[in-house]
């Protein structure tokens, strides 16, 4: 049984021990210059402005939840497209509900006055 | 292509789906009305909760499964359902104004603790272990932002991040130990298939499962070793939170592990009990003797909860008949007498809890005797005196383990009641025997709250008294168990 999976695990140990190597090797050989150039993080090509973690407003994560919640809903209407012949009336009331249930969440934030920015 | 729909029957799943749509109806109600109305809500709550309550007797007596076998429509379940629907009912009735003077009396507290009573019915109904594990994100995503209520309290903040990241920590634990069972026997996790597929020999796979599998049930019950949690969530989460948690994720989780144990490893007893003796024996020992040493009473009960987990834990290593039975009922009892504790507290705990030392109950006694009477009661039935429902719940689960062999851990069972005797009496003598060390000042007797003090103590009582009929109850659900 587990003896099966030996070549993955030789594999697995040449991949790594060659990546070992090959670091190792650079690192060993290769000549290390360090200029103000050089040790600034890299940016797309572009000189870094400001410090990475900088803040932003809040409201951000809600727009983020939203954008989840209604991926997770088009996730599901792409299956169920394929199999809407199929499961008929029994998926399209399944669906219905599915997508009322997250109706009421948006109703819910849009009632409580999530959805304007100010 | 043609797909089977398996047949199925949604008043299997009624309570469900009735608590799901009061929620549903409570956050709708909530966020269209005009703003400062808030009356509707925990009344449309309870209103939930008594429907669920009728749909439950309704079922009562089937025996079966429904959904392509995935639940289990069986007195078990139900009987469970009943003591989460009054476990969250009685919440209900504690909170509301404690929330008020907290000025928290949101909507969305009432959906999430009705959201969490779905959670746990998952829980006590899964078929199969993937239902179970919903059962229990349900319930836990919902208690880990009721224990966040307090938004500006720092305390319930470090509650809530605190119970979300070991929570997670522990549920990761739990469907890891599903995914070995699921290579271990084969590609299947229906309860039902699993001890036919488990029997052959010793397999490593098989026991890791267990292993995993008791961390993630020894999580959400507090056993030691994994009870760390256990006291700061309890104590920075708001009281009612604190006593939702108490009865109704215990029992759930109680519910789930007694389920999955009995019904799927009962060849591999021999293994897992032994394991379950020493988290018991911990786990009592561990909860009572530093009970003692707290002057908080949220702490306190919360180390008293860790080892009433303990006790239970005890009728789970029993694994007999007697031991199922004394769990469901001890599960209920607990229920009763810790809601009932709570709601104490809350009350002299007054205007934002301000009042939550042990100390504070000094004198309470002769300024308040009906409040101190009530909970010299449900201190009484956590130490297990009789004539309480923790009384005759100690002695069914000492006598399962006494039948089972275990007569060690019985004794040891034993001494730790006499030990939590100390730190529950402590509580009477301070009321009753020490001065106040101030005048207490007035204590707002909310209707609500004394209904539900007035409820939990006539029932602490009357199944201590009379337990006959809830033990035939649970003797008549525990027959889904052969392996017992």
């Amino acid at each position: 049984m587990l003896i099966n999976y030996l070549p993955i695990l030789i594999y697995m140990l040449i991949a790594v021990g060659l990546l070992g190597v090959i670091v190792l090797l650079s690192e060993l050989l290769g000549k290390k210059t360090h200029t103000v150039q050089k040790d600034i993080p890299y940016e797309c090509g572009m000189d870094p402005i400001g410090d990475a973690r900088s803040r932003y407003t809040v409201r951000f994560y809600i727009i983020a939840m939203f954008f989840i919640v209604f991926d997770i809903e088009a996730i599901f209407l792409y299956p169920w497209g394929v199999v809407f012949k199929p499961l008929g009336w029994f998926g399209l009331v399944e669906m219905g509900v599915f997508i009322a249930i997250l109706a009421v969440g948006l109703a819910y934030v849009w009632g409580k006055g999530a959805l304007e920015w100010e | 292509m043609t797909l089977n729909i398996p047949s199925f029957n949604l008043a299997s799943i009624g309570p469900w789906i009735t608590l799901s749509i009061f929620a549903i109806a409570i956050l709708l109600a909530d966020a269209l009305s005009p703003k400062g109305n808030r009356t509707a809500a925990p009344l449309l709550a309870l209103a939930g909760l008594a429907v669920a309550g009728f749909q439950t007797i309704s079922l009562w007596g089937k025996n079966g499964l429904d959904f392509a076998r995935m639940v289990y429509v069986d007195n078990f379940s139900l009987f469970f359902y009943m003591v989460f629907i009054l476990g969250t009912a009685l919440t209900v009735l504690i909170s509301l104004q404690y929330l008020k003077d907290y000025g928290k009396n949101l909507a969305e507290y009432y959906a999430l603790l009705l959201f969490a009573t779905v959670g746990m019915m998952l829980m006590a109904a899964g078929a199969h272990l993937i239902m179970i594990f919903l059962g229990l994100e349900v319930m836990s995503i919902a208690v880990y932002v009721l224990a966040g209520l307090f938004r500006e309290d720092a305390r319930s903040n470090e509650a809530a991040l605190k119970y979300l990241v070991l929570g997670a920590f522990a549920s990761a634990f739990l469907l890891f130990g599903m995914a070995m069972l699921y290579g271990a026997a084969g590609g299947t996790l229906f309860l039902n298939d699993l001890p036919g597929r488990l029997t052959a020999g010793f397999k490593p796979l098989t026991l890791l499962a267990i292993a995993l599998l008791v961390v993630g049930f020894g999580f959400k019950v507090a056993s030691v070793p994994f009870h760390m949690w256990t006291p700061d969530v309890y104590e920075g989460a708001p009281t009612s939170v604190t006593a939702f948690m108490a009865v109704g994720v215990k029992t759930a989780a109680f519910a789930a592990f007694a389920r999955v144990f009995f019904l799927a490893f009962p060849t591999l007893m021999p293994d897992w009990t032994m394991v379950l003796w020493v988290l018991a024996v911990a786990t009592m020992t561990l909860g009572n003797v530093v009970a003692i040493a707290q002057t908080n009473i949220k702490r306190m009960l919360a180390y008293s909860s860790i080892a009433h987990a303990g006790y239970l834990l005890v009728a789970l290593v029993a694994a007999n008949q007697l031991g199922a039975v004394s769990l469901m009922y001890y599960l209920l009892a607990y229920t009763l007498m810790n809601l009932g504790a709570f709601g104490v507290v809350i009350l002299v705990g007054r205007k934002k809890d301000s009042y939550l030392s042990i100390y504070d109950y000094a004198g309470l006694g002769a300024q308040h005797p009906a409040l101190a009477a009530a909970m010299a009661l449900f201190m009484f039935a956590l130490a297990g005196i009789p004539p309480t429902a923790g009384f005759v719940g100690k002695f069914y689960i000492f006598s399962a383990a006494v039948k089972a062999g275990y007569i060690w851990l019985a004794i040891i069972g034993v001494m730790n009641s006499v030990v939590s005797v100390y730190y529950y009496l402590r509580i009477t003598v301070l009321m009753y025997m020490k001065p106040a060390e101030a005048d207490l000042g007035p204590i707002n007797f909310a209707p609500a709250v004394t209904a539900t003090l007035l409820l939990t103590a006539a029932g602490v009582v009357l199944i201590g008294v009379f337990p006959g009929f809830l033990y035939n109850l649970a003797l008549n659900s525990v027959k889904i168990f052969p392996g017992l």
